[in-house]
């Protein structure tokens, strides 16, 4: 056995040569059955997926922006798996979301097409509102891939399965940070509050339940996310009890004529991000990795 | 900032019980900020199972101007190492 390099010693005795490192990968949906589950309205699961899947997929979009600019090497790897997770999560959930496939769903949608929260489409920000908004999105979604186990649709109850152990990763990272840099020092505990009074106003809307969402809830297929409030409070209170942080009051951002992120109603980054994701695909429809 | 974190060294147990090897080395403010960036950096691709986090400084090594004294008395006892035995032939790992 080598041991001239960890990377021989732990590529040997497997037969699958494509992979230099690790092997034995776990495909999630591995004999899982793809029907609908009775009594539950296909084009309401699709529009459903759709709602998680977008929420994944843009937020993996703006956490990708991070690569070449986080402030440590270390971080920026960090961020970039987090946003690998998150792409992986909207892959499967994109697939799902009907006949024409997750490349459709991501790439030649107009923008009053997509479902997702708008907490996830803000561009920029400095670190501490990356944190804030990490810790505000992993804690709501992870609450929400939770009770998404038990979800009667085999896909969905194995897509959060797969999530939850990643999501419970990425709320870590990001209350690690809050933590270290809200009781770090004077200055960045400023920049740290600051960071979450930014992300604030769009906090409301995470669990304000679509007709959607209700249905599905009440299928036993989805999660209504009023449920998960509680839930999400408890771990901003403890997060920012430790951060010698204070929970932001800050009004929350109106929708139109009551329509939100969920209803296709999106903030005026969100524009721009698509430009950016969907330019290539729509320049070159035919091409292929 | 890096200058200010120390480096650390990385040493990762892969999954069929193989000792912790060193996979390289990282910057970090603190041993548990260590132990999930050596995470992040060395187990992307399914390597490992288990991670070691020592800071470089804690390593006490042996000099390369000592490597005479240390190693060359060994390179001609043959005597020490079990060849002179014969390995069955399904006796796997040797």
């Amino acid at each position: 056995m080598s041991t001239e390099n960890a990377y021989e010693a732990l590529a040997e005795a497997h037969d699958d040569a494509r992979w230099a490192f690790g092997t034995s990968f776990d495909d999630p949906l591995a004999g899982v059955d793809t029907t609908v589950p009775s009594g539950v309205d296909g084009d309401d699961l699709h529009a459903y997926c759709l709602m998680l899947g977008d929420d994944a997929l843009i937020a993996s979009h703006r956490l990708q922006e991070w690569c070449t600019n986080a402030p440590e090497l270390e971080d920026e790897v960090a961020l970039a798996n987090i946003a690998l997770d998150l792409l992986g999560q909207a892959r499967l959930l994109l697939a799902r979301a009907g006949e024409r496939g997750e490349d459709y769903h991501a790439f030649f949608r107009d923008e009053q097409e997509f479902r997702n929260v708008r907490l996830v489409e803000p561009a920029g920000g400095d670190f501490g509102y990356l944190i804030a908004w990490l810790l505000v999105f992993t804690s709501w979604r992870l609450a929400l891939l939770q009770r998404l186990e038990s979800s009667r649709d085999p896909v969905l109850a194995a897509v959060a399965a797969k999530g939850v152990k990643e999501m419970t990763y990425h709320r870590d990272y990001a209350a690690r940070w809050a933590v270290r840099l809200g009781d770090g020092t004077e200055y960045s505990h400023d920049r740290m509050r600051a960071g979450f009074e930014a992300v604030w106003p769009l906090v409301d809307e995470l669990f304000t339940p679509h007709p959607i969402e209700r249905r599905m809830a009440e299928h036993g297929v989805g999660v209504d996310p009023a449920t998960v409030r509680a839930e999400f409070d408890d771990v901003l209170a403890r997060v920012l009890d430790a951060a010698t942080l204070e929970l932001p009051e800050i009004p929350a951002l109106a929708g139109v004529s009551g329509k939100t992120g969920r209803h296709g109603v999106h903030t005026e980054a969100m524009g721009y991000l698509l430009a950016e994701l969907q330019s290539i695909a729509r320049a070159h429809p035919e091409a292929i990795w | 900032m890096s200058h200010d974190w120390p480096l650390y060294e990385v040493f990762v147990r892969g999954k069929r019980g193989l000792n912790h090897v060193h996979v390289g080395s990282l910057h970090a403010a603190d041993d548990q900020m260590a132990l999930h960036h050596a995470r992040d950096l060395y187990t992307r691709r399914n390597e490992g199972v288990s991670i070691w986090v020592v800071k470089a400084t804690d390593i006490t090594a042996s000099s390369p101007d000592e490597k005479d004294p240390f190693f060359a008395p060994s390179g001609d006892k043959v005597y020490r190492h079990p060849t002179f035995y014969d390995i069955p032939d399904d006796v796997p790992h040797m």
